[in-house]
């Protein structure tokens, strides 16, 4: 299972005097399996790359292959690759419509063509995996907290068991524990479901936790790809396009350019403190 | 009497059946005490539901108290009459920066406000300038402000409520919508026209960052004010926080459990530098 983009360019409103150039000859490959954070600021081609993941825009130019089949073709299925290709798009709780949770989960498994036994399976299923209990399946969405309702909007996404989750800046809007709930229910999901996971954050923090592969957009191209570590040591130029790296790698830096020698390539706080406990221990017993 | 003032201030939300009898009443807000002195930057810091909207929406008469009562610049909020300079003196910017432009143009936007207050128009113009100017949106005058960032928008909004000359500004999670460099920009905005223009600012956000340089923190639970200091005396109390669904900056975290795996490090450490000092503090006594 793989995403592989070749040379793919997207214009908006091509051919028109308002033409705008979204992505400019974006080659990508995506590994079945991987946990990618897509970084960039607003307006940098994020979300117009995700929506040519799942088919929902097609490129003005270049192709976009699927598990080898090329979804540009005018007799590709592309209905079928949005049920593989999730998309979880911003404020999804917005998008909930129906009178209970469980109905609202059983929407898009229950136009897929499957039988009413597996679309209730798989609604009962996500639902537990987003850890909404059994007292609520017969409530009104809009009768939960904003992080349950954000919960209930992933579960409808997951019912349709996707190879591929897609997710919009799941946290915006929610409380420092809200946000740590869903992004360790993502990884969650990402791990048990063995699910491919690219998450679009402005969290440098919350990429640097979580995901084993940042793909940095600017001005509708690729300027980074790499681990978060890798990528981190670039705060330099992650600061020139409006971004920047978590506080403690800056915190690393300011210490070692005060002459305190720890190591600088930490991206977390666990990491920034076991570098500074190396380094203090060292002093201590050499002190002694 | 201070900037904002409240006594034993209460806000019940009641739902109703179809009969319009009580179903149910929740109490957003309950019992807070609130002394703001004019001039002052004050952070309101607390997981979603615990009623800091309520409150925001009480300060600016959208909402009426239940119980108690609150005093805008000496105005009492719950007496219709002073129901427009209340909210001409306390200006309200939200989150979402779609949700709050009303003209095609950015300095009708601006004018939009002074112009419903029935301003002169020779003063109108003199106001849009200088409230643009304030927030560094003047070259954007004539720009539509669908091709703004977010970060733009909501500095325009800011500019919106800037034209109408208020005392006091309530900005709720003016941010939470923004890149890293949006954010920024409003916050950088935020703490120069109170600085500056010495304007009342309460910010309500779930970024701890954001609130290291405010001169009051107020923290709110079920309602209820449960923790009031400056940020250091806020942030030493890293349980207490977590608890609350909260958590303290990236450096006040790792300075926390720095010092929990035995490192002699003061509590409360806010910034990069108080925590560079606090490090090469240590060295120097090593030395010595």
């Amino acid at each position: 299972m793989s995403i592989i983009l070749d040379q793919v360019t997207y214009e908006y409103e091509a051919g028109t005097s308002m033409a705008q150039k979204a992505l400019v000859q974006v080659s990508l490959s995506i590994r079945d399996g991987e946990f990618i954070g897509l970084i960039g600021h607003t307006g940098s081609g994020k979300s117009t790359l995700t929506q040519l993941f799942n088919g929902l825009l097609l490129p003005t130019s270049g192709h976009i292959y699927y598990n080898g089949a090329d979804i540009t073709e005018p007799d590709y299925d592309r209905r079928k690759l949005r049920q593989k290709v999730g998309l979880v798009f911003q404020y999804p709780e917005y998008q909930l419509f129906e009178t209970t949770i469980l109905k609202d989960v059983q929407y898009g498994p229950g136009n897929m063509g499957l039988s009413r036994l597996e679309v209730d399976m798989r609604s009962y299923k996500a639902l537990k995996q987003v850890g909404i209990g059994e007292d609520l399946l017969d409530a009104s969405p809009f009768a939960l907290s904003g992080g349950q309702k954000r919960r209930v909007a992933i579960a409808g996404v997951l019912a349709m068991e996707p190879e591929v989750l897609i997710l919009d800046e799941p946290t915006a809007g929610l409380d420092p524990k809200g946000r740590n709930e869903i992004l360790d229910l993502i990884a969650k999901l990402h791990k048990e479901r063995n699910m491919t996971v690219i998450l679009v954050s402005h969290s440098m923090e919350d990429v640097a936790n979580y995901v084993d592969r940042m793909i940095v957009m600017n001005q509708g191209q690729v300027v980074l790809d790499n681990t978060p570590k890798k990528v981190f040591c670039h705060y330099r130029e992650l600061e020139a396009i409006g971004l920047a790296a978590p506080e403690v790698t800056y915190v690393m830096q300011d210490l070692n350019t005060a002459g305190i020698p720890v190591a600088k390539d930490a991206t977390t706080v666990a990491e920034a403190k076991e570098a500074i406990l190396n380094w203090y221990r060292g002093k201590e017993n050499r002190g002694k | 009497m201070g900037m904002i003032q409240s006594d034993n201030l209460v806000y019940e939300y009641i739902r109703r059946n179809e009969e319009g009898e009580v179903e149910g009443i929740k109490r957003a807000v309950d019992g807070v005490e609130l002394s703001i002195k004019k001039g002052d930057f004050v952070a309101i810091l607390g997981h979603n539901g615990s009623g800091k909207s309520t409150l925001a929406k009480m300060l600016n008469a959208i909402l009426y108290p239940s119980e108690g009562a609150l005093w805008v610049d000496g105005m009492d909020t719950s007496k219709e009459e002073n129901l427009w300079e209340i909210r001409q003196t306390a200006g309200m910017v939200f989150q979402n920066p779609d949700n709050q432009l009303v003209a095609n143009v950015v300095e009708e936007d601006v004018a939009f406000g002074p112009e419903n207050l029935g301003v002169e128009s020779s003063q109108i113009l003199k106001r849009v300038e200088t409230s643009l100017k304030k927030v560094g949106m003047w070259k954007f005058r004539h720009r539509s402000p669908n091709h703004l960032s977010g970060g733009q928008k909501q500095r325009v909004a800011i500019a919106g409520i800037m034209a109408m000359k208020p005392k006091c500004i309530i900005l709720d999670e003016p941010t939470a919508m923004l890149d890293p460099n949006g954010r920024k920009e409003v916050i950088d905005t935020i703490k120069e026209l109170n600085r500056k223009e010495n304007i009342t600012v309460l910010l309500i956000t779930h970024y701890m960052e954001e609130v290291v340089d405010a001169d009051q923190v107020i923290v709110m639970d079920q309602g209820k004010v449960v923790m009031e200091g400056t940020p250091k005396e806020i942030f030493s109390q890293v349980p207490k926080l977590q608890k609350l669904r909260l958590t303290v900056p990236q450096v006040t975290q790792l300075a926390y459990e720095l010092k929990l795996a035995g490192m002699p490090l003061p509590d409360g450490i806010l910034t990069r530098r108080e925590f560079v000092e606090a490090v090469e503090r240590i060295c120097h006594v090593n030395h010595t």
